[in-house]
């Protein structure tokens, strides 16, 4: 792991497993409860997808060929819940650990570093993400919302999402005085999931509302999707790639070396 | 410093297993730890003595690694925390001031995992948190969850699942803080079967009993600094007479006493209800008093504590 190079020295011991061991070892006891989270996604993709869709009839694909509306929202959701579910463990949970439940404190008193914390608790994070896509694509795959073999890559995208929001969320997380600042997370995370082109193309706003939305991280991550699972992949997306590439790295960092200063004073 | 004793003996370099000079702890402008010497050698008990605030848990936390020095030189096991805290780390148990135990885990859980965290294979993980619930006295609450156990019970089972790793050397930062003297003893009991099992031990505590009890060597810290090393004995000595006369009287009565007696102790110390006087021997000073006509509502005579030698070197003023 030749990347990790640019921790600070004695921050990451290689056992950021023993951190993922711990959280499947405290989630196998409400595993009802963790799977029940695949069901927020499909419940809003039956409303809106179908339901609403019904009355919406064909928009423009991403190809230009006429989709379903379920077809369209569904990437969108996709994407929306891969952010959904990192930015709530990466804060709540981070947050909770941090500075109630002291957990951090004592893992440090071993051979882990911060970045181990912080890698174990992602990638658990994406273990969770990872099954809730997995399932959420079968079920669009079942309902014929799919129509590209390129669709099998949109589990990876997911995953790489996920990582980037997680990564700026615990960021975040360690940035956070009280429970009241996880309103401003609320603040960006509710009109990002509405308007990052989640329910309607991107072609309905004027100019400049559309260069702030294609700032948005969210729409990087729906256009991915909705590229792979409608077949209309173009080098372009490459570029989206990249945008999370940059949000895991940054954030990765600055999480780690926050996790640092707040836990090795 | 004055009055601080020079190490003493030939101990070979290998045998020391923490070696601070001049250590320093900066947060902001609050100076800590202000400039402190401390050796400690293999199956030592070694104690930090202090009031609240005296430095002793930022001391505690830089030698378990989890706090980056801000100026001196300091050795753990021979490594610099600063570059080898991993190391240093997966040899030393921790046992910090407040319980951190893991609420979301059972009790059996709690070392099992925590073993994990250093590195032991599961099946390891798996006998020694069997020996260790043996060793805490939890076998029978293996399987429950950490909440609702005792404050007893928790702070044994941190103690457990702080040797996981079989430690080398382990940092008690005030054991038996909060807990009743039952568990008080028990604690104590455990502390020094380790101490046998030739485990070197740093604590720190405000306790004089608790020093008493465990400390082969101690320092007393006061405002970041060392004010005094040495054996609990020797520190009663150097710092204290051998006895100490109690004498009583109705309130703010007191003083007008001190007049009479001051030639007969080595020192007197003067409270609202009574007065100390340090001597060699309790019981002639309190007869040569008598003689001079007085008389006190109540005498006692006892050996000097480290209280006294405590309360000597750090005043009785409240700290916060």
């Amino acid at each position: 792991m030749t990347v990790l190079r640019i921790v600070p020295m004695g921050s990451y011991a290689g056992r950021a497993r023993a951190v993922i061991e711990r959280s499947a070892l405290v989630n196998r006891r409400n595993w009802l409860l963790v799977v029940s989270g695949v069901f927020e996604p499909l419940f809003y993709l039956f409303a809106l997808g179908i339901g609403f869709g019904g009355i919406v009839g064909t928009l423009t694909g991403p190809d230009g060929s006429p989709i379903s509306y379920a077809a369209y929202v569904a990437p969108g959701l996709l994407a929306a819940s891969a952010m959904n579910g990192a930015i709530h463990d990466s804060t709540f949970n981070i947050f909770l650990k941090l500075k109630y439940a002291k957990v951090y404190d004592a893992m440090l008193a071993t051979p882990l570093g911060p970045t181990d914390v912080a890698l174990g608790e992602t990638s658990w994070s994406l273990i969770r993400g990872g099954i809730y896509a997995a399932g959420f694509l079968a079920v669009m795959a079942a309902l014929g919302l799919i129509s590209s073999p390129w669709a099998l890559l949109a589990l990876p995208a997911a995953l790489l999402v996920a990582f980037g929001f997680a990564a700026v969320g615990m960021g975040a997380a360690t940035l956070m005085r009280s429970w009241q600042d996880f309103d401003l997370i609320l603040l960006v995370q509710m009109p990002m999931f509405l308007f990052s082109t989640t329910f309607f193309p991107i072609t309905v706003y004027p100019e400049p509302i559309r260069i702030a939305v294609e700032c948005f991280p969210l729409y990087h991550g729906i256009e991915l999707m909705r590229a792979l699972t409608s077949g209309a992949v173009t080098w372009g997306i490459l570029g989206h790639v990249a945008y999370f590439a940059i949000m895991v790295a940054a954030g990765g960092w600055f999480a780690a070396r926050r996790l640092g200063t707040l836990l090795l004073t | 410093m004055s009055g601080v004793p020079a190490t003493v003996g030939s101990v070979s370099d290998d045998a020391v297993l923490v070696q601070a000079d001049g250590l320093v702890k900066r947060f902001g402008d609050f100076e800590a730890v202000r400039g402190v010497d401390v050796k400690v050698r293999r199956g030592e008990a070694f104690g930090f003595l202090g009031p609240n605030g005296a430095g002793k848990s930022s001391t505690m936390r830089m030698i378990a690694c989890t706090s980056p020095r801000t100026a001196g030189e300091l050795r753990v096991l021979g490594l610099d925390p600063d570059r080898h805290g991993p190391r240093i780390r997966g040899r030393l148990g921790v046992v910090p001031q407040q319980d951190n135990l893991d609420n979301e885990l059972t009790v059996r859980q709690n070392l099992q995992v925590y073993g994990r965290y250093f590195g032991l294979s599961r099946h390891q993980v798996r006998a020694r948190a069997t020996e260790l619930l043996e060793f805490a006295q939890l076998s029978d609450r293996a399987d429950d969850q950490v909440e609702p156990l005792s404050g007893g019970m928790k702070r044994r089972l941190t103690i457990a699942r702080s040797l996981v790793n079989e430690p080398e050397l382990l940092l008690l930062d005030e054991p038996t803080t909060g807990l009743d003297p039952q568990a008080r003893h028990l604690l104590w009991d455990k502390l020094f079967r380790l101490k046998q099992q030739g485990v070197t031990l740093i604590v720190t505590t405000h306790y004089m009993d608790e020093a008493e009890q465990l400390c082969d060597r101690l320092v007393v810290m006061d405002g970041g600094r060392i004010v005094a090393e040495g054996s609990p004995a020797a520190l009663i000595a150097e710092h204290s007479s051998r006895e100490v006369l109690e004498l009583r009287f109705p309130i703010d009565q007191q003083h007008h006493h001190v007049p009479l007696v001051e030639d007969l102790a080595e020192r007197v110390e003067v409270l609202p209800d009574r007065l100390l006087l340090y001597a060699t021997n309790g019981e002639a000073v309190l007869a040569a008093a008598t003689r001079r006509g007085m008389r006190p509502t109540s005498s006692l005579v006892r050996r000097a504590t480290l209280e006294d030698v405590f309360l000597r070197l750090t005043g009785r003023t409240l700290v916060d």
